[in-house]
């Protein structure tokens, strides 16, 4: 099989489009949290405690979307305990954000052995099954890519539309992307800084853990320790590259799925005889620093990311 | 609500908090152990005892502390600078990586040479990994927070590659390992038969170089500048792209050092599971030390021990041992708004 064979097949674009689905809710999750002026590198952690809280609660007789609730829930905790510490009291957000990481891997890990003790492989749910949307599914290539995905997945790509809209169309969005850019400038107008930075790194860790429980009840139907493996930091890179915008997010996170499909297959072509399967496992983590790199050269950061906020002071 | 500086914080004010916030850490373990089905106290006396309650359970907890002392003090120097270094990780691997191309057989010179090539070549492989990241931030602006995180990933891939092609041990029945370092290439014991090795002694000296270089040279008055206001440290004429990069160098080649010492001094060989994490919980260790180098031989030890106790408490009271990373990352946290508290008021408007 060579590579215009992949690129034409509608399993591989279905695959590039599962594969981006959490990657879409944690990035726009980061990107609601980083356009409000606070970097949250809690996503890691988020992420994987979002993926057991909704298997966990699934395996205990909720339903899928309970499940999804459950992990919105954990996730929306967690982003409080960051907003706490990061908004109103201004601490480094790199060190909250790691020690976030820290304390909700731990906890997951050690909720998982408390509950389950014994446990050599974990125990598996019925996960999301595919929906065909009539019609859209009938269509070549984009039918079986884009609409025969699990409901999660659509719930992806509307939650970054409503993002955009909301972020664009709306006081509210003008708001959040003020106390990123101006925050004195909200300020002025007698709008709480503070409220609108914590809400958004609320809401914002809310989607992140979505993006986490996607893994355990869309794309697997069990939890792994290892299972969020980075993706959480990438995402991170993944907002630069989409130049803190919903839609270029979006078509990063899917081009970055792409590419990650891709390794796959080509690690079982003649490439894959030849080249050590790591170098194609580094492809992700090399393609985010290149994004990095390349995106760095634009002037589009929000101007106050980073930088804490407290009334009175200039 | 608004935070006011305190102009002179009472003794008092710079004691409680952090107090205060040792003891939330406690109390949200004693819960959660509670949670599990363990007796707090039983739990806690049990992580003592696990950690000091005999010859042995010390000279693991100093063991274990070791690579923990180099990897803070690769975080403590990068921080105070403000160069966020969450890469300690691959910088201990580069290390690990040069001390075994070099102590396997390659080379054959007498014990002192050779001990004293492998730690400089280990410090240089972290030094470069470092200075990568630290140029991308200088020249481009690239945040060093994501770059030298996702190197983590790369290199550890990198280490795989190795272990499974180049430097994998012929005679290693197939596992992803390395051949074992030759004797010359090994850090001795510091008292024979048992296990603590001169590493950790390393650790200390390496501490006291820290502390030396911060508080009586000039490169450790700029990097505390740079740190504290970069763009008045380059109005005052502080090279500040120079001493970012110097800092790097010296930050990349403590945790490289880690890597040396855990393969020369207890391992022997490299696998993939030399570090389970020492450069993560370095951060922690460096803001447990509130980022002073003798500071962080005592959080390393703090830390080591609620490991090393936290093993041996989870096979006896069916407590699980993450118990220790959530201790860490709540006093990692609780500890950075106590340090905010002792110089700030919290005022309600």
């Amino acid at each position: 099989m060579d590579l215009i064979d992949i690129l034409l097949s509608a399993s591989f674009w279905a695959a590039a489009i599962r594969i981006a689905s959490p990657l879409i809710f944690a990035t726009i999750g980061e990107l609601i949290c980083e356009r409000a002026g606070v970097l949250n590198l809690g996503i890691e952690g988020i992420m994987v405690a979002g993926a057991f809280a909704g298997w966990i609660a699934v395996w205990g007789g909720l339903p899928l979307w309970g499940g999804v609730a459950v992990a919105l829930l954990t996730g929306m905790m967690l982003g409080l305990v960051h907003s706490i510490f990061s908004v109103p009291f201004g601490l480094s957000q790199h060190v909250v954000g790691v020690g976030l990481t820290l304390l909700a891997t731990s906890l997951t890990f050690y909720t998982y052995r408390v509950v389950l003790p014994e446990v050599s492989s974990p125990p598996k749910i019925t996960a999301f099954q595919p929906y065909e949307i009539p019609l859209l599914s009938d269509l070549p290539l984009v039918g079986p890519a884009l609409f025969s995905q699990t409901p999660l997945t659509y719930a992806a790509f509307v939650l970054a539309g409503l993002t955009a809209l909301v972020l664009y169309r709306t006081p509210l969005g003008l708001a959040v992307r003020a106390a990123g850019e101006n925050p004195q400038a909200v300020a002025a107008q007698g709008l709480s800084v503070t409220a609108i930075r914590m809400g958004a790194v609320v809401v914002g860790s809310g989607f992140m853990a979505i993006g986490g429980a996607f893994l355990t009840l869309s794309a697997f139907d069990s939890f792994f320790f290892d299972m969020v493996n980075g993706r959480g930091w990438i995402c991170i890179a993944l907002v630069v590259f989409g130049a803190w915008k919903p839609g270029k997010a979006v078509l990063g996170a899917i081009l970055f799925a792409a590419f990650d499909a891709l390794q796959i297959r080509l690690q079982q072509t003649g490439i894959g005889a030849v080249v050590p399967y790591q170098v194609f496992l580094m492809m992700p983590y090399i393609l985010s620093i290149l994004a990095l790199v390349v995106m760095s050269r634009r002037a589009e950061i929000p101007a106050a990311l980073m930088v804490p906020f407290n009334k009175g002071e200039r | 609500m608004r935070l006011e500086p305190i102009a002179a914080p009472s003794f008092g004010r710079r004691v409680l908090p952090p107090a205060l916030a040792i003891g939330a850490t406690f109390v949200v373990a004693a819960l959660l152990a509670m949670i599990a089905g363990g007796n707090p106290f039983a739990v806690f006396g049990l992580i003592v005892k696990g950690a000091f309650g005999s010859k042995f359970a010390i000279l693991e907890t100093l063991n274990s502390a070791t690579p923990l002392i180099f990897t803070g003090l690769a975080i403590a120097v990068a921080f105070r600078a403000k160069l966020w270094n969450i890469g300690a990780e691959a910088q201990l691997y580069a290390g690990a990586v040069l001390t075994v191309v070099l102590g396997t057989g390659a080379l054959s010179l007498p014990a002192p040479l050779m001990l004293a090539l492998c730690g400089l070549a280990a410090m240089l492989a972290g030094a470069l990994i470092l200075l990568g990241p630290a140029l991308l931030k200088t020249r481009l602006g690239v945040d060093e927070v994501v770059t030298t995180l996702l190197f983590n990933f790369i290199f550890l891939l990198f280490v795989s590659y190795l272990l499974e092609g180049p430097l994998k041990d012929p005679m290693g029945m197939g596992w992803p390992k390395s051949a074992r370092l030759i004797p010359e290439a090994r850090l001795p014991r510091i008292v024979e038969g048992l296990r603590l090795h001169w590493g950790f002694a390393l650790a200390l000296i390496a501490a006291v170089a820290v502390w030396i270089i911060n508080t009586r040279t000039t490169l450790g008055y700029e990097m505390r500048a740079v740190g504290q206001n970069a763009e008045a440290a380059a109005f005052a004429g502080i090279p500040v792209t120079k001493v970012i990069l110097k800092t790097a160098v010296l930050s990349g080649g403590l945790a490289g050092l880690a890597g040396f010492s855990e393969v020369s001094g207890l391992k022997g060989s490299l696998t993939l599971d030399l570090s389970p994490g020492f450069g993560y919980t370095g951060i922690v260790v460096a803001m447990l030390a509130l980022l002073h180098p003798l500071g962080v031989v005592v959080a390393a030890l703090f830390v080591a021990a609620i490991f090393v106790g936290a093993d041996s408490m989870s096979r006896a009271a069916g407590v699980p041992s993450y118990l220790a990373d959530i201790m860490l990352a709540s006093a990692l946290l609780f500890m950075v708004l106590a340090i905010l508290l002792t110089k700030f008021r919290v005022r309600r408007d």
